[in-house]
């Protein structure tokens, strides 16, 4: 049984301190959905579990092992569906597909997979079709195929639900069931309801420090954060 | 290995089809030699003078022309996120992507070369060294090529900044590059020049898509 697990994490983008001292742990068949107000870190978070984005302080860890040590072993264990869905314009869905299926699971059968994955979203139809000729639900729907045509434990889905009717967000919450069945993790963004049974919810919203004001100074920041440089400054002064 | 080849023919069918990037690289090339003798005059001692030189900086100017699309277009729509996260070294990737480049652009530059050294009235003593030299020395252009290109990405007006980061970098491969041709049409022994560029080649082979992998990780964050 796996565990994905992180503590103390603190994500800093252009020095404004999105989320700090976030612990979150997901064990196999397990989801975490991420919810918080535009801004709060989710995307950020997403990516930070991928390792596309350096933790400014805390670590990730899998099963007991932190991730740090082997990101290569990490990134192979995972699927990251961002907001842009990676398809090609001038190659057919098909293509498009079987490329990442062999990268990510090996050529042998690669071609079936993809084409059970294109069924399962109900997109078999567009096999054939140029990636330019897609619509945007269309092209999240290939972008999920790819998750599906690679199996992979841990999927992380950054707001899949975008742009997507009501009968493929049902799929997609049967696949995701099916995954965690299978011992599969899903951390997942969203501000549709989705149906994930027995899911954890882990609210940004409380890791959010207030933002930083220009006129406030750094008063209460910098007081948590124990800085050891800042902690010597007046020290310094004094001498 | 295996990634490495799927991203090497991913890119080779991609730039099959988008032939235009191809194409008008070269046709920069041909069109840039093509403006000398207008420029200096069509006598033909002073062209045969000039060939190699000018055979070479079109080169430069025509390989950096394509560099800047190298990543532009799997940054933009999300695939290089997904090739980061593809468990195959970075470095491996951009080995790959500089592979697919050289290929599609470097290579017809070299066959392009014969049609401009009779243009230019190149001493037919040198044109085997200037074809070696090429050969030798644009798979460096794109190795070079690749860390600027991956540096630039994310920034607007990205094609002038590549050029100031890559340009002086390409002198070293420009200089060992035409001092080779004139000593083939000399007489002398061209030897030392080749196995410079070589061992410039061979530096920039680990040296580039370390530094353009951990330009590319920059560029994700």
């Amino acid at each position: 049984m796996a565990v994905f697990s992180g503590e103390t994490l603190l994500c800093i983008r252009g020095e404004r301190t999105v989320f700090a001292d976030l612990d979150f742990r997901l064990e196999s068949g397990g989801a975490l959905v991420l919810v918080g107000p535009n801004g709060s870190g989710k995307s950020s978070l997403l990516r930070v579990m991928a390792g596309l984005l350096r933790a400014a302080d805390g670590a990730l860890s899998w099963d007991g092992e932190p991730v740090a040590d082997d990101p290569e072993g990490h990134a192979g264990r995972l699927h990251y569906v961002g907001h842009l869905d990676a398809v090609k314009p001038v190659m057919s869905v098909f293509e498009n597909l079987v490329f990442w299926a062999r990268l990510r699971g090996g050529t042998a059968g690669a071609e079936d997979r993809v084409a059970q994955a294109l069924a399962t979203l109900g997109i078999g139809h567009l096999l054939d079709v140029p990636g330019r000729y897609l619509s945007a639900g269309q092209k999240r729907r290939v972008n999920l195929a790819r998750v599906l045509a690679a199996p992979a434990p841990l999927w992380l889905l950054d707001e899949p639900t975008t742009a997507l009717d009501r009968d493929a967000i049902q799929a997609i919450e049967a696949t995701i069931a099916h995954h965690r069945q299978g011992g599969g993790m899903v951390v997942i963004s969203t501000h549709a309801d989705m149906d994930l049974p027995a899911a954890d919810v882990l609210d940004l919203a409380r890791f959010t420090r207030r933002p930083r004001s220009v006129f406030q100074g750094q008063e209460d920041e910098d007081m948590d954060d124990e800085d050891p440089d800042d902690a010597d400054m007046p020290a310094r002064e004094a001498g | 290995m295996a990634g490495l080849l799927l991203i090497l023919k991913r890119d080779l069918s991609l730039a099959m089809r988008q032939g235009v990037d191809s194409m008008m690289v070269v046709m920069f090339f041909v069109l840039a030699c093509v403006l000398f003798p207008f420029g200096v005059g069509p006598e033909p001692n002073i062209l045969a003078r000039i060939a190699a030189g000018v055979i070479w900086v079109a080169a430069l100017l025509a390989s950096m022309l394509s560099m800047e699309r190298l990543f532009q277009t799997d940054y933009e729509d999300g695939s290089l996120e997904l090739l980061t996260l593809s468990s195959l070294p970075l470095e491996l990737v951009v080995m790959a992507k500089v592979a697919a480049h050289w290929l599609t652009t470097g290579l017809p530059l070299i066959i392009a070369t014969p049609l401009l050294a009779i243009l230019m009235n190149l001493d037919p003593q040198g044109f085997w060294i200037l074809i070696l030299a090429l050969a030798l020395g644009t798979p460096t252009l794109s190795l070079v090529g690749a860390v600027g290109a991956a540096l630039i990405l994310g920034s607007r007006r990205g094609g002038v900044l590549l050029s100031l980061l890559i340009l002086p970098l390409y002198i070293p491969v420009l200089i060992f590059g035409v001092s080779a041709v004139d000593a083939a049409v000399g007489g002398y022994p061209v030897q030392a020049q080749l196995l410079v560029l070589g061992g410039i080649f061979l530096g920039a082979l680990p040296l580039c898509p370390w530094a353009g992998g951990a330009a590319l990780r920059q560029a994700l964050e």
